[in-house]
């Protein structure tokens, strides 16, 4: 079957969907693929290159009348009508926010797959560009602001003077939040990042930036990997920190998105004016409304204060030849799941959760929303309902909920039942037990030290000594009574074969490990 | 010697086993604490010894009962020498393949022993009136014969059940699991059956009640092992070992000896922990492995799925992918002892060595027929213990190993574990054989492994089949470097 690549034909767009190193793997999955004259030439790939990867070069309605076209954004209704019904379209669709596209779509008959409806399983990863652009982009804003901050992000100590580093904020620990704090971090400046998801604290903390967050009880555990909409109290103490972090920090980036939803406010005007003159806000999410007061979608705005708040929504395609590859690549990955035989035959699979969930329509049929997939990085214990339903979403097998109050109450029962037993045992008796317990706890902590290469001669030390069963039987032999005699003889010799033999090769096989 | 000083040397003597098992943590440590061990034995051995002949020479004894006793004492030494002699004889000679079979057996000598010191006891007290009085004015009677009974029932069970184990591993005894109908039953009738006896042997102890549950626990530990199949061994081989240390225990408490206590508890314990990993480490529960083997249970068996072809390699081959691999990761399995080839695997491993190739070997818990049994294998054969590592241990490093050899293993790299939750090995551990760029599997034809489970390693696109013995393909490959 045919890919088509086309050219994109949105404003300001200078990726495309294909580079020459795609090609050639898409080729290798038994596909032809036509790309559209001059497709590349932002992204720095000319028609040549193309050729010589093995793709044609055609116009656009032939491209778009391919098999299977390819796209960075959503296609338009003049591109729509060009689709050949049948064919399969996959690109950014973004279905929750446009149903006038979705019905489009599925009107004209056509296989929609939405490259940003990936189920956040891990399996999925490598066909997420959601996260291949937000690293890009997460990347791109931090250069951005440095460019505009008057000042050096790292510390230094120069014969003109002390430099302190900058002080960089970052909300929002997602993977465009994690590339922020990387890029940052590597250029010198002190990172806090927050979030609301509090599982990634430890992430953020990894890349070397300080965690901060609102002073309150009780936070968010993420179901489903994405950020949620937070309650009323959570929110008046997460509005205080932002207004403490701004006041004290020079670069603040955030990247606050809710899938489906206008981008939560973090940062008020109030906050902005309570910055040092010269700083910089990096709004992310300026496309889909802004998290921070004030900001312009695609523009540069500077306060009456002097803070600059770029809002800038292309911030991946800033970096065209780097965005398109990896977009490329997810594409490639999303090829290779969906063609098994390697035969240029795609084969729509929707048991698999991850091409259900970005099957948009289908001949005629809107198939979205899909079912829910659950998942989540927290701790499976902090919320059992989410860890079960995560476990079977990702095909493994659930987890028992085990109730923590289960096992003080077996401790209790146990310990009761053994009280009363006492009562009915002969004092007598209970030393010898209490020596028995406490054997079996160090027994348990003992063996539990073993190295796992030397299981087998513990397994042989161990046969040795329990042949100290030798001692009963060697207290017995005198007797006068010549059934116990003979009856004990038996048992000194299978025992002693246990003692001896156990140790020797116990002995043995200790002289055979050795080092390298 | 005084009683007191007998049972400081008791004390001495547990301390010593402890330490014994305490220095086989490391391999460093592990030859000073089987020396523990030796000591610790000695000098139990020998204050037993002295406490023996202290009570034969004691004063106020007739002549006939110290004639008795000396030629006891005689009977005691021969026995020792006897056992001795054998036991350090079958060690010496003993091939390491041969280990899960030398250590099956020692545990029935535990259990056996288990039950004779068990009857002996029974017979001390009630064939002599005076002391059978004694112990019924103290109150001791019942809690005696329970103790005599319980001794008897866990060494007869250790004793028959290791008998069937050893057979199985010396292959004298199909390894297939005995299918008796309603087996559930029959266990539970001879545990309940059992229980009753106890209740009538406290209440009156007759020898019969006693030589019934014998015969009774000599069939339930015989059918526990016989419905098992030969791969659940390592658990049956450590479950066997925490028996025999219980029934030690079971004569401590008959005997009023807090070292057999002691003794028997640090063994028991050892052995239900080692049960305890064999069983996480093939993700099963305790319950389900005694209650017979895979797929046994008439459960899922998914062998239709069609994984496509396999891909044949030759040794020539998998010795041009060795000399160009910087890296290398071999996993054994139970095939690799049966087909003896630890030897040129060591060899083959040396050779690559000296090219400059890492080499590492990865253990899964259960590779073998007994827990470590791999790890014993290659020290036999010279492979440093620092370049055999545990599964945990090497799971992350096979995306970056060139090639990987398996040789004698399938369930414990079977990705189906993993992949297929439908797959009655579902959610087991696995090594990750297939991240790596390469596999070779080494085979003697496409027949499933223990599980039943087809291995979809096989058909993956970078593994490919070398059929054959393990050994000869082996030193196929040392030639062909």
């Amino acid at each position: 079957m045919r890919i088509g690549v086309p050219a994109e034909t949105h404003p300001g767009e200078t990726r495309v969907s294909a580079t020459p190193a795609t090609v050639a793997k898409l080729l290798g999955l038994g596909y032809d693929v036509l790309v559209e004259s001059g497709a590349g030439r932002a992204a720095n790939h000319s028609d040549a290159a193309f050729e010589a990867a093995g793709a044609s070069i055609g116009a656009r309605a032939h491209v778009w009348a391919s098999d299977i076209v390819f796209g960075i954004n959503s296609p338009t209704t003049e591109e729509i009508a060009m689709l050949r019904p049948g064919a399969i379209v996959i690109c950014l669709l973004a279905p929750a926010l446009k149903p006038d596209l979705v019905a489009a779509l599925t009107e004209r008959g056509v296989t929609a797959m939405a490259m940003d409806a990936v189920p956040r399983i891990s399996r999925a990863q490598a066909l997420d560009v959601l996260s291949s652009m937000a690293n890009i982009a997460g990347y791109r804003a931090v250069l951005e602001a440095a460019h505009e901050f008057g000042s050096f992000f790292t510390g230094q100590v120069t014969a003109a003077g002390k430099v302190p580093p900058a002080k960089v904020f970052i909300s929002g620990a997602g993977v465009a939040g994690l590339a922020a704090i990387g890029t940052a971090g590597s250029l010198g400046a002190m990172v806090r990042a927050t979030d609301v998801r509090p599982e990634v604290a430890e992430q953020v903390e990894s890349m070397g930036a300080e965690f901060v967050k609102p002073n309150v009880a009780s936070q968010e555990v993420s179901s489903d990997g994405y950020a949620k909409e937070v309650g009323a109290d959570y929110a008046a103490a997460a509005a205080l920190m932002y207004a403490e972090q701004c006041a004290q920090v020079d670069i603040v980036v955030t990247t606050a998105l809710i899938p489906g939803r206008p981008a939560p406010r973090l940062i008020t005007k109030e906050m902005v004016a309570a910055m040092k003159p010269g700083s910089v806000i990096v709004d992310m999410a300026a496309g889909s409304g802004g998290n921070v007061e004030g900001s312009v979608a695609d523009q540069l705005v500077v306060t009456d204060n002097g803070v600059k708040i770029i809002g800038y929504t292309d911030l991946a395609g800033r970096l065209p030849a780097q965005a398109s590859q990896l977009f490329g690549t997810n594409l490639v990955n999303l090829m290779t799941l969906l063609t098994p035989g390697k035969d240029g035959q795609p084969v729509l699979d929707f048991d698999d959760v991850i091409v259900r969930g970005m099957t948009v329509c289908k001949d005629g049929t809107t198939m979205w929303p899909p079912p829910p997939v659950q998942v989540s990085a927290a701790p499976a214990a902090a919320a059992a309902g989410a860890a079960a339903a995560a476990a079977a979403a990702v095909a493994a097998k659930p987890e028992k909920v085990v109730n923590p109050n289960r096992k003080f109450w077996v401790i209790g029962i146990v310990a009761a039942a053994f009280l009363l037993l006492s009562t009915i045992l002969p004092g007598a008796f209970l030393p010898h037990f209490t020596v028995f317990v406490l054997a079996v706890v160090i027994g348990y902590y003992v063996i539990g030290n073993v190295h796992h290469a030397l299981h087998t001669p513990l397994m042989s030390v161990t046969n040795a000594i329990s042949g100290i069963i030798v001692v009963g039987a060697l207290l017995q032999v005198p007797s006068d009574n010549p059934a116990i005699k003979w009856v004990a003889f038996v048992a000194i010799l299978l025992a002693s074969i246990n003692v001896f033999g156990g140790f020797t090769v116990t002995q043995r096989m200790l002289n055979m490990f050795r080092k390298a | 010697m005084s009683t007191s000083l007998v049972y400081a040397a008791y004390i001495v003597a547990a301390i010593l086993f402890i330490l014994a098992l305490a220095g086989l943590s490391r391999h460093e440590s592990a030859k000073h604490g089987n020396l523990f061990g030796i000591a610790g034995m000695a000098i139990a051995l020998v204050a037993t010894i002295i406490l023996a002949i202290n009570g034969v020479y004691r004063s106020g004894l007739d002549e006939a009962a110290k004639k008795a006793g000396e030629w006891g004492l005689g009977l005691l030494v021969l026995a020792m020498v006897i056992g001795a002699a054998i036991g350090i004889w079958r060690a010496r000679v003993v091939e390491m393949t041969g280990m899960p079979e030398l250590i099956a057996m020692m545990h029935s000598f535990v259990g056996l022993a288990a039950v004779l010191v068990g009857y002996n006891s029974y017979l001390e007290v009630h064939g002599n009136p005076v002391y059978e009085d004694l112990m019924h004015r103290a109150g001791l009677t019942g809690i005696h014969n329970g103790e005599v009974f319980l001794g008897v029932f866990i060494g007869a069970v250790t004793f028959t059940g290791s008998i069937v184990a050893f057979l199985k591993l010396s292959a004298r005894m199909s390894s297939k699991p005995l299918m008796l109908p309603a087996r559930h039953w029959l266990n539970l009738l001879a545990v309940v059956v059992s229980f009753g006896l106890l209740i009538a042997f406290i209440l009156s102890p007759q020898l019969w009640i006693l030589a019934a549950m014998t015969a009774i626990a000599l069939a339930f530990g015989w059918h526990l092992v016989a419905s098992i199949g030969g791969g659940d061994m390592p658990v049956v081989v450590s479950m066997l070992n925490s028996y025999s240390g219980w029934a030690a225990a079971a004569s401590g408490f008959m005997l009023n000896n807090d070292l057999l206590i002691v003794t028997g508890a640090l063994v028991g314990s050892s052995g239900a922990y080692l049960s305890y990993i064999m069983c996480r480490a093939m993700n099963r529960s305790f319950v389900s492995v005694i209650a017979g083997g895979f797929g046994s249970d008439g459960a899922v068996t998914s062998g239709d799925t069609d994984y496509g072809e396999h891909r044949e390699i030759s040794a020539v081959e998998t010795a041009e992918l060795l000399t160009d691999a910087s890296s290398v990761i071999i996993t054994p399995g139970y095939g690799m002892a049966t087909a003896q080839a630890q030897h040129a695997v060591a060899d083959l491993t040396r050779k690559l060595r000296d090219k400059g190739v890492e080499v590492r070997f990865g253990i899964h818990p259960v590779a073998g027929r007994l827990p470590g049994h791999m790890n014993v294998l290659l020290a036999e054969a010279k492979v440093p213990y620092d370049i055999v590592l545990e599964m945990d241990e090497i799971n992350e490093d096979f995306p970056s190993t060139d090639v990987v050899l398996v040789i004698g293993a399938n369930d414990t790299v079977n990705p189906a574990a993993i992949d297929e939750p439908g797959s009655p090995i579902a959610g087991m551990p696995v090594l990750h054989v297939w991240e790596a760029k390469s596999v070779v599997v080494f085979k003697r034809s496409m027949n499933a492994g223990y599980a039943g489970v087809q291995n979809p390693l096989f058909f993956k696109e970078n593994s490919a089949m070398l059929f054959g013995d393990a050994r000869d393909r082996v030193e196929d490959i040392i030639k062909a470097l």
